[in-house]
């Protein structure tokens, strides 16, 4: 577009000439800046988001702390725990997504976006990296929060990054999740609904308790949870304790809890993109 | 850059979902430099039109120009020429005025700086500035539906879509908006209108298509229309019903055709031919007979008389389709 657009009586105003590969970069960037002018807008929303898991955090080590047993019988709960509340943290940040791309569905935004000669892929590429953005300065803040309380990577720090690193790949992927959702539901309150779907999604699952604790017929749905591989991972990573289970998924946590990340977005990126240009059906 | 003959040319435009047809050989064509009224019953295809034209929705049939550049074949060039104003107020709630413009501005690619005057001098244009750094959720309507028509003019578009640009806002936030597109139509922007006010389309286009089912069902100017109803008519309201029939009696005889009784507003209404030569005679008559008249006048058709004439009084619920607004 190098055009000058004149109209009379209104100052011109030139687009800037460059490539469609800057633009859609430019335009990415653009869109993450506006998610995180929100945060700097709305400064009480940083203190719910970044707030819930802090309390999570407190709540859960203090009140379960002394009543849990680790499985395996050694070690802290608070030390097992964690890891199972930063990757929740993780796994329930498909919400944030959902809600961000239904609210902009509902109101227009992402027609007007769309009837703008803007690239189309910077949309939820912008929402995704604002997401990624918010997701580490949910995992800053919890782990300085679980050092506060006595927990402690004891893995050495490539470990603890490479945890670190399985969790956000996690979250990763359920932005492809959330931007479908985001497009499937019709409201912002129907989205509220999806809470049902990520507390089961959630709980059964090793963040709270080692599967091989539940009943027989949860206990390997629990296990095979993508929410679980990534949990169990990062114990393993962090060298936490009661990471183990008898199961192959267990076993291979690592392995699982990159594989299944990857599994995710190959199923739900297309899913969203089909969706998104759905709407010019 | 515009070499087009017109701001709009659709033939034969065909959308269907499913079975239905929303459009089904749509028409229009819309001049450089005017407010064109699409009116139509809710579900007639005036939303699914506006955005083909808009590039958000693909067609199964026809061919559309934006300013003589293709729809389909072209569509980022059309995005780089248009504005759309929908039904939402589509803007950030959160961002203030001012953070809405500048992002708008840096998404048509203007540039940091660049964005940032523009912004400016829209938020003036719109009357905006002095609530450019409250947040647009603390906006009242018609300041909303400002903002919005301010994001969609950051490039100037050679054409605005405005799809019931003032549904839902008070008379005077609507009024707001009219001033606005007026002021815009006379820097030399083409609009297309539609709108579920026919004292709207009224008021601002120079031209009008009627559309209904699908298909453009008349296009003129808004006399013009209101001519194809015929002629004015001719009211006449007494104190007592009782004097109705003689009202009835004296106004046959100059209506052209069987005068019309609405016994709850005590009223008799006909169409009439020579205006005030039917005024005059009837209003005589009735002194002579001393009947005690509340209120006598001619009236000419309105669009309403036009659209009800043209579309049928189906009530709109029965019409089903992708429109969302609110009934006529």
């Amino acid at each position: 577009m190098s055009d000058v657009t004149t109209t009379g009586g209104i100052a011109p105003v030139t687009p800037v000439p460059h490539g469609r590969a800057y633009w859609a970069v430019a335009d990415t960037l653009n869109i993450t800046r506006r998610y995180l002018t929100h945060f700097r807008r709305q400064p009480i929303n940083i203190a719910w988001q970044l707030g819930f898991p802090i309390i999570s955090v407190l709540l859960y080590g203090f009140v379960f702390g002394e009543a849990m047993k680790v499985p395996g019988g050694e070690g802290d709960y608070k030390d097992f725990l964690m890891p199972g509340m930063f990757v929740m943290t993780m796994a329930f940040g498909f919400m944030n997504t959902a809600m961000g791309v239904v609210t902009d569905a509902s109101k227009g935004v992402i027609d007007r976006f769309r009837s703008m000669p803007m690239a189309p892929s910077a949309v939820s590429a912008g929402r995704g990296l604002s997401d990624i953005v918010v997701a580490c300065a949910e995992l800053t803040i919890l782990a300085l929060t679980a050092v506060a309380i006595g927990w402690r990577p004891d893995n050495g720090v490539l470990n603890a990054i490479a945890a670190f690193a399985l969790l956000l790949l996690l979250r990763f992927s359920l932005i492809w999740v959330g931007v479908w959702l985001g497009l499937v539901v019709p409201t912002p309150e129907a989205a509220g609904g999806l809470y049902a779907v990520a507390f089961p999604l959630t709980m059964i699952s090793s963040v709270f308790v080692a599967p091989s604790l539940m009943p027989d017929w949860l206990a390997p749905i629990a296990a095979w949870n993508p929410v679980s591989s990534t949990g169990t991972a990062a114990r393993e990573l962090f060298g936490n304790p009661g990471a183990g289970g008898s199961s192959w998924v267990e076993q291979n946590a690592v392995l699982m809890g990159v594989v299944w990340p990857l599994v995710v977005t190959a199923v739900f990126l297309p899913l969203a993109v089909r969706r998104f240009k759905r709407l010019s059906r | 850059m515009n070499s087009a003959e017109h701001a709009v040319r659709a033939r034969g435009l065909v959308k269907r979902y499913g079975d239905k047809r929303a459009l089904d050989g749509f028409d229009l064509t819309v001049e450089h430099g005017t407010v064109h009224g699409l009116l139509g019953p809710n579900g007639a295809g005036k939303t699914t039109a506006v955005r083909i034209l808009a590039t958000l929705l693909r067609l199964d049939g026809g061919r559309a120009e934006v300013g003589g550049v293709d729809v389909v074949r072209d569509a980022r060039a059309v995005r780089g020429r248009i504005g759309l104003t929908g039904q939402y107020a589509a803007v950030d709630e959160i961002l203030t005025g001012r953070q809405n413009l500048e992002m708008f501005g840096r998404l048509f690619h203007l540039g940091g700086g660049q964005a940032a005057r523009r912004a400016a001098e829209l938020l003036e244009q719109f009357d905006l500035t002095a609530a450019a750094d409250k947040g647009a959720g603390q906006y009242s309507g018609g300041m909303r539906r400002r903002l919005d028509l301010a994001a969609s003019m950051i490039l100037a578009p050679s054409v605005l879509f405005l799809d019931e640009p003032t549904t839902g806002l008070d008379p005077r936030s609507r009024s707001e908006v009219w001033e606005s597109v007026r002021s815009l139509v006379a820097s030399g922007t083409s609009v297309l209108l539609t709108t579920q006010y026919l004292e709207e389309a009224d008021r601002l286009a120079s031209r009008i298509t009627v559309i209904d089912q699908g298909r453009a069902i008349a296009d003129d100017t808004p006399d013009g229309l209101k001519a194809t109803v015929g002629s004015s008519h001719l009211e006449v309201v007494v104190t007592e019903a009782a004097d109705l029939p003689a009202v009835v009696k004296a106004v046959a005889r100059v209506a052209d055709g069987e005068p019309e009784t609405v016994d709850a507003e005590r009223r008799v209404q006909a169409a009439v031919t020579d205006r005030v030569a039917a005024l005059t005679d009837v209003a005589r008559t009735l002194q002579d007979e001393g009947i005690a008249v509340e209120d006598i006048g001619l009236r000419r058709p309105s669009l309403d008389d036009v659209f009800l004439r043209l579309t049928g009084d189906r009530p709109a619920e029965e019409s089903a389709g992708d429109e969302t607004g609110a009934a006529a």
